[in-house]
């Protein structure tokens, strides 16, 4: 290693490693690309990969790059830690990865911006190794709010993911915690970190550095506690942002623009995906992140319940397989309660079985089902459900009016039609999925408690409309059955 | 006329905003999840910062300090624990990340 470098040297100019930090950000872009579609998807992974790979390999050729053991060993490490997990995790729990996963990125970001400081400050960590003033050089005001920035981004970053982590794999109860004067809270941690952050900035301190990181740490903690379960899927996808900004941050402060050419890709895409969930739930940005939603049971929603009539009709299975296999359409709608029930698998049988006896059975995904974007999609591949059988809202909703029966397995808010129909309703206004509108829908469910929004569902009472009460994996596979049954 | 390093570095970042607008919203919604954890595993490009600090080339990344040789060994030495976990975090990420992402990705099968 030490002679190649030697032998590069002459070559390896500042020009050279920013040209290959190119080359490595153009193959991030095309990895991003390649999820365009998923029969290019895999390739677009491999391109992503290329392009992690050459970026560190040039990077250990930085010729002030000295020591090689801290950098081999703790990546070692690294991959000793992650790859197990990454073979191992449940599909159920891709969430928690990639909150806890956010957390790490922000916690990487807030050392690097302290490494980047800290050795300026060398009268700090050893007391007697004080340099006489004047030797001691200065840092720029620009490089001290880049690694500021970075700092703080990072701190928020990593403590609020892993709150979201916590919430989410369920060691922390995931309904919203308000008290009075919360938002009044946040923003005065907001306003003694910035303060403390352009102290830093100005004096090269670092008393405050050290205390505007705890402020950030505090504060992602407080702005992520208020919000509820079912807003996750914008929160993780904020986070994601989060943790791309660091990123560009750290690449500013490093002039990398590898590092800010990735950072700006991840950015933009939570950015993006938090405003698709947003839109999904009808909800502005900042009602979510402002959070509380779900933690009041809606006052009006009784009057609303008593108003629809009361009559819930239970089915038996059998009933259902018997209309599902003389249905020419069958459309399944899969929730939050498919996953947590680990009904997937079960369900492909049935949909299968259904295929087999020429019954056209297609899976409708709202983009908000689940905790995160597309999870409903992942956990339907693993069960080996192919992907055009999987429908998106708005490729499937104009097809509900000609579809024979509707099977919702665990999924609650995001088939309620009072989302169109009525405007005192907390939903209204939400895209759903038509169910309704088919000739015939039958509820999974464990029982009939009301969904995350805390919302009675008008679908449960409406004439084409059975329920069929249990947990969804053994209703699926008795349905399986119950189909195979009347096969001979 | 001389551009600042800060400025290109701007630029740059501007049209990568633009680029990654673009290339986002032409991920197919199905694919969400896998988008989320393979940004994950690109996120861990943080890890070049961390060699920086680790390899103990800090000094030459701060524009206009130029050759500044650290005095204190002990401060070159917290700076490369501290650089050295970085490393750990990002890599965990960026192994875990693109692993999980390709054992997804090889999920979504056609009929």
């Amino acid at each position: 290693m030490a002679e190649l470098k030697t032998f590069l040297s002459p070559y390896l100019t500042g020009d050279v490693f920013a040209l290959v930090y190119l080359v490595a950000g153009i193959l991030f872009i095309l990895g991003l690309k390649g999820l365009a579609h998923p029969s290019s998807a895999r390739r677009g992974n491999n391109f992503a990969m290329l392009g992690m790979f050459i970026a560190i390999m040039v990077t250990l050729f930085h010729p002030q790059i000295t020591d090689y053991m801290w950098i081999f060993v703790p990546m070692a490490l690294g991959a000793l830690v992650g790859v197990p997990i990454a073979l191992k995790i449940n599909m159920t729990a891709m969430p928690q990865l990639v909150a806890i996963l956010h957390s790490f990125v922000g916690l990487a970001a807030v050392l690097v911006a302290a490494g980047m400081f800290l050795p300026f400050q060398p009268q700090l960590i050893n007391p007697e190794g004080v340099v006489s003033e004047g030797v001691l050089p200065q840092l720029s005001t620009a490089t001290m709010i880049e690694i500021f920035m970075g700092a703080w981004i990072g701190a928020i970053t990593f403590t609020g993911s892993v709150v979201a982590f916590a919430k989410l794999n369920g060691n922390f109860r995931s309904a919203p915690i308000t008290f009075k004067g919360q938002h009044l809270l946040n923003l005065a941690i907001f306003v003694a970190m910035i303060y403390f952050g352009v102290y830093f900035a100005m004096y090269q301190s670092v008393e405050a550095f050290v205390v505007m990181c705890a402020l950030a740490f505090l504060l992602g903690f407080t702005l992520i506690i208020p919000i509820g379960g079912a807003d996750m899927p914008v929160i993780v996808s904020m986070l994601n942002s989060y943790s791309g900004w660091a990123a560009a941050a750290t690449g500013f402060t490093l002039n990398n623009m590898q590092l800010i050419i990735a950072g700006a890709l991840i950015g933009s895409s939570g950015a993006i995906l938090s405003y698709i969930m947003c839109k999904a739930m009808n909800r502005s940005f900042i009602s979510v992140v402002l959070g509380g939603f779900g933690a009041d049971d809606d006052p009006a929603a009784s009057e609303r319940a008593s108003a629809v009539e009361k009559g819930v009709k239970a089915a038996a299975v059998e009933d259902a397989g018997y209309m599902l296999e003389n249905a020419e359409s069958v459309v399944i709608v899969p929730g939050y309660g498919m996953a947590v029930a680990q009904a997937q698998h079960a369900l492909k049988e049935v949909s299968e079985i259904l295929e087999e006896k020429g019954v056209k059975t297609r899976f409708a995904i709202h983009p908000v089902a689940g905790r995160m974007p597309g999870h409903m999609n992942v956990l339907l591949a693993e069960a080996d459900v192919p992907y055009d059988r999987v429908e998106e809202m708005d490729e499937i909703n104009s097809d509900f009016s000609q579809t024979d029966v509707v099977l919702v397995v665990g999924a609650n808010d995001v088939v309620n039609p009072d989302a169109k129909e009525d405007p005192s309703s907390p939903l209204y206004g939400m895209p759903i999925l038509d169910a309704y509108k088919a000739k015939m829908v039958y509820v999974v469910k464990r029982s009939m408690s009301s969904g995350y929004a805390g919302v009675e569902n008008t679908l449960f009472y409406m004439d084409n409309t059975y329920m069929i009460f249990g947990d969804a994996k053994e209703i699926a596979e008795n349905l399986s059955s119950s189909l195979k049954g009347t096969a001979h | 006329m001389v551009i600042s390093l800060f400025t290109v570095a701007l630029i740059v970042f501007v049209l990568a905003c633009f680029v990654g607008y673009h290339v986002i919203w032409g991920v197919t919604p199905a694919l969400h999840t896998p988008l989320m954890a393979v940004t994950n595993a690109i996120s861990g490009i943080v890890v070049v910062g961390a060699m920086m600090v680790a390899g103990g080339a800090v000094e030459v990344a701060s524009v206009g300090v130029g050759g500044y040789i650290i005095t204190s060994e002990q401060a070159a030495f917290y700076a490369k624990v501290i650089g050295a976990v970085g490393v750990f975090l990002a890599s965990i990420n960026i192994f875990g990340g693109f692993v999980v992402t390709n054992r997804m990705l090889a999920m979504f099968k056609k009929k």
